[in-house]
C-alpha cells in the first residue's frame, strides 16, 4: 500500500476473478477511469476473502475495503459470494464495536461484462470512504 | 465438545486497557472446532485489538500463539520462553475457562479469559452450536430415547413434558425444541411408550457440581 | 380422611367442589389480601395461594396461607420445583402443615424466564411428579427423603395441576396417570376455554379409570376483555383459546366485554358439570376476585355446602 503519510483515503480492492477482476478489465478496455486510490488484488472467489484479509488490509494502511463477488446465483463455486458477504457482515460489526466506521468495508456485486457498472462501483465507494477521510488513528505514539 | 463465543471485543479491550504487550493464546481443541478460539480466531483477535489500540493511539503489541491444547500442562509449558523471556505483561487466553486457569497457575502475569465458556455441546449445522449435555455425572439418556432431559428440558424435568409445551417447542422460547417432546416421538418410535409411564425417581446430584468439584481418577494410569 | 380438609370433606362426600386462587401482593400489604379473600368468604370451598406465580416475586404462599387461616378461610398451598431443593421443599412442607395448611398443590414452576427476575439461578432438584411423591412419604410413611421419620406427620391433601391441551396431547392422560400413580389426591386444570378437547381429555381419562382415583377439578379462567383473550391466545404457551370465544368477545362493545367473558365462564361451568368425571371447578379469576360471587351465583354454585 501506499506510505501512511498520504492524505487521500487509500482502498483495497478484492476482486473475483469470474467476475469482478474481469469487468475491471473490461472497464479497461472501454478506457473507463476510476479512482487511482484503488488498488486491486486478485482473488480467486470472494469467497476466498477471509475476515482476516479484511482486519490486515485496515491494520496495514488501507483505508476502506471492497469485495467484489459475482451476482447472487452466479458465484463460480456456489456460494463463495454469499460466505463473503456474511464476513463483510461480520467485519463490519466488529469494526463497530471498536470505533471505526463500519461503511469502510463494503461488499458489492458485479458480473464480468459489467465495466461500466464496475466503475460505477468504484466511484460509490471511493466516494464514501473520502466522505469519511482516512482513518483517523491517534498518533500520539 | 466445550462450546465457547469470545466475548464482546469491548469487555476484552477493557480488561487490555492498561497493556502495552501481551500473549494471545489460542487452544487447537474444542475451541478450534466450534471457531472461537482456533489460529485463525486468534487472528482475528489480535488483529482487531491491534486497530482498536492504534485508533485510540496507544501502544500494543500482541504475541500470537495457538497451543495444541490448553488443559493439559505439558502445552502451557511451550508458552514459557515467551512470557518469560519478551516482557509480556499479560496473557489473553482464547481456550475454553480451563486454559486460562492452567496459564494462571503456571505463570506470575495476570491472565484473561477472552472466551465465555458457554456449554457442553455439538453443531446443528454450519455456524449453529446446540447445548446436550450438563455433565451430571451419572448419564441417563438411555430411558429417555437418547435425549437428555436434564440438558434439553428447560426445567430439567425427569418426568415431563410441563404444560408449557406446545407444538413442540418450549414454552421458555419458539427457538428451543420441547425436550419432552422429542423424548416421546422417540420413544414411539422406538415402540417403548411404556417405559414413559413408569416415574422416573429423583435424581441423586451429589455426582453433579453440586457434591463440590470433582475429580477423575484412574488408579491404573497413576504412577 | 387423610388431611381432613375442607376441600377434601367436600370431594369425598360427591359434592361438586369449587376453589378459588388468590395471587398475594408484589409488596408486604397485607389489607390487599384481606381484601381479595373477603370476595372469596362463602364463595369457594379453598384457596389456592399462588406461589411466585409467573416467577414474579411476591408475598411468599405460606404467609399468605397463614392469614387466610387467621380469617377463618381454607388456603391451598401452592409450592412449586423452581426456587427450592429437596432440603427447602421438606422444611417447607414441615412449617406449612404445623401452621395449619392442609392442601398442598405440588407444581414444577413456570420458568424464571418470564417473571421479573431472569437472571436468577433456577433449582429444579426434583420436578412436580417427585414433589407428590415426597409429600405423599412424608405423609404415609411419615419419612423425610432420607428415610428419617418425621416427629410429627404432616397429613397433606395432595393435589396437583395438568394442562389437557398441552402437547403432546396423547401423552397428557399418560402423565395424569402418573401423577394419580405418584399419589396425587386432587387435580387442576389449566384454563380451560377449548371445551371440545377438554371433554376429548376428559373421556381418554375416564376410559383408563384415572376419574375414579382422583378427583378433577376443571380451572376457569373468566376473559376480561378481547384483550385479555388475544393475549392468552397468542403468549400464554399451552392455552388454547379458540376463535369463537375471541369473535364473540369482539362482537360487543367494549364496556359490555367484560360482561360476555362473565356470562362465558358461567356457560363453561355449566357445560364442565355435565362432564363425566368431573368433581368441581377451579376459579382462576386473576385480579378479578370480586367478580367471583357473581360467577358462582350465576353459574349456580352458591351458596357452598357446610362441612363439619
Amino acid at each position: 500500500m501506499h506510505s501512511e503519510s498520504d492524505t487521500s483515503p487509500r482502498i483495497l480492492a478484492f476482486c473475483c476473478m469470474y467476475c469482478a477482476y474481469a469487468a475491471a478489465d473490461a472497464a479497461g478496455s472501454l478506457r473507463l477511469s476510476y479512482s487511482p486510490s484503488v488498488e486491486i488484488v486478485l482473488v480467486p472467489c470472494s469467497g476466498r476473502v477471509s475476515i482476516l484479509d479484511i482486519l490486515r488490509a485496515l491494520e496495514h494502511g488501507a483505508d476502506g475495503v471492497l469485495v467484489a463477488g459475482c451476482e447472487e446465483g452466479s458465484c463460480h463455486f456456489s456460494t463463495g459470494n454469499f460466505r463473503a458477504k456474511k464476513r463483510v457482515e461480520y467485519v463490519c460489526k466488529l469494526l463497530e464495536e471498536i470505533g471505526i466506521e463500519p461503511e469502510r468495508v463494503q461488499m458489492h456485486h458485479v458480473s464480468a461484462s459489467q465495466g461500466v457498472r464496475f466503475r460505477e462501483i468504484v466511484q460509490k465507494v471511493t466516494d464514501e470512504i473520502s466522505r469519511l477521510g482516512v482513518i483517523n488513528w491517534n498518533k500520539k505514539y | 465438545m466445550v462450546v465457547a463465543e469470545r466475548k464482546p471485543i469491548k469487555e476484552i479491550l477493557a480488561m487490555m486497557a492498561d497493556y502495552k504487550k501481551i500473549l494471545l493464546v489460542g487452544c487447537k481443541g474444542c475451541v478450534t472446532v466450534c471457531c472461537a478460539g482456533g489460529t485463525k480466531e486468534v487472528g482475528i483477535l489480535a488483529s482487531a485489538l491491534r486497530i482498536a489500540k492504534k485508533k485510540e493511539g496507544k501502544p500494543f503489541e500482541v504475541i500470537e500463539k495457538t497451543l495444541e491444547r490448553q488443559c493439559d500442562p505439558e502445552y502451557i509449558e511451550q508458552v514459557a520462553p515467551i512470557v518469560e523471556g519478551e516482557g509480556v505483561e499479560a496473557i489473553l487466553s482464547m481456550a475454553c475457562s480451563v486454559g486460562p486457569q492452567y496459564l494462571a497457575k503456571r505463570y506470575n502475569v495476570p491472565v484473561y479469559p477472552a472466551l465465555n465458556t458457554t456449554f457442553i455441546g455439538g453443531s446443528l449445522e454450519h455456524g449453529v452450536w446446540a447445548e446436550f449435555c450438563q455433565a451430571c455425572g451419572n448419564c441417563i439418556i438411555h430411558y429417555f430415547g437418547g435425549i437428555c432431559p436434564i440438558a434439553r428440558c428447560s426445567k430439567s424435568l425427569l418426568n415431563g413434558p410441563c404444560g408449557g409445551s406446545a407444538g413442540g417447542k418450549c414454552e421458555v422460547s419458539p427457538e428451543i425444541d420441547c425436550a419432552w417432546h422429542l423424548i416421546y416421538e422417540r420413544m414411539k418410535a422406538l415402540g417403548k411408550l411404556d417405559e414413559l409411564t413408569k416415574i422416573f425417581p429423583i435424581k441423586d446430584w451429589s455426582t453433579s457440581r453440586d457434591g463440590g468439584p470433582r475429580k477423575v481418577v484412574r488408579e491404573d494410569m497413576k504412577l | 380422611m387423610k388431611a381432613g380438609s375442607r376441600l377434601e370433606k367436600i370431594l369425598s362426600s360427591g359434592q361438586f367442589a369449587v376453589t378459588g386462587e388468590l395471587g398475594p401482593p408484589r409488596g408486604a400489604d397485607v389489607e390487599v389480601i384481606k381484601k381479595k379473600a373477603e370476595h372469596l368468604r362463602g364463595m369457594v370451598d379453598s384457596i389456592n395461594v399462588t406461589d411466585n406465580q409467573t416467577s414474579v416475586v411476591r408475598m411468599c404462599s405460606m404467609a399468605v396461607c397463614k392469614l387466610l387461616l387467621e380469617m377463618g378461610l381454607e388456603p391451598n398451598l401452592q409450592m412449586t420445583c423452581r426456587d427450592r431443593n429437596r432440603i427447602a421443599i421438606q422444611s417447607d412442607l414441615l412449617g406449612a402443615y404445623a401452621l395449619g395448611i392442609k392442601n398442598v398443590l405440588c407444581l414444577s414452576g413456570d420458568h424464571n424466564k418470564f417473571g421479573d427476575h431472569p437472571q436468577a439461578k433456577n433449582v429444579f432438584d426434583i420436578d412436580s411428579m417427585q414433589l407428590i411423591q415426597t409429600v405423599k412419604q412424608m405423609r404415609d410413611d411419615g419419612k423425610l427423603l432420607s428415610g428419617q421419620e418425621c416427629e410429627g406427620v404432616p397429613k397433606f391433601f395432595i393435589g396437583a395441576a395438568v394442562n389437557p391441551f398441552g402437547d403432546p396431547f396423547d401423552f397428557r392422560p399418560v402423565r395424569l396417570a402418573k401423577k394419580v400413580a405418584a399419589g396425587v389426591d386432587f387435580i387442576q386444570t389449566q384454563c380451560i376455554y377449548n371445551m371440545d378437547k377438554f371433554r376429548e381429555y376428559m373421556k381418554r381419562v375416564v376410559d383408563m379409570g384415572l376419574a375414579e382415583k382422583c378427583y378433577i377439578l376443571a380451572g376457569i379462567t373468566p376473559l376480561k376483555s378481547l384483550g385479555m383473550a388475544r393475549y392468552m391466545a397468542r403468549f400464554v404457551p399451552g392455552l388454547d383459546v379458540p376463535d369463537y370465544y375471541l369473535k364473540r368477545l369482539a362482537g360487543v362493545e367494549k364496556k359490555k366485554q367484560a360482561e360476555e367473558g362473565i356470562k362465558i365462564a358461567v356457560e363453561q361451568i355449566q357445560e364442565i358439570r355435565e362432564i363425566e368425571g368431573v368433581a368441581g371447578i377451579h376459579l382462576m379469576a386473576i385480579e378479578w376476585e370480586h367478580k367471583v360471587p357473581e360467577i358462582i351465583k350465576a353459574a349456580g354454585l352458591y351458596p357452598r355446602p357446610e362441612v363439619e
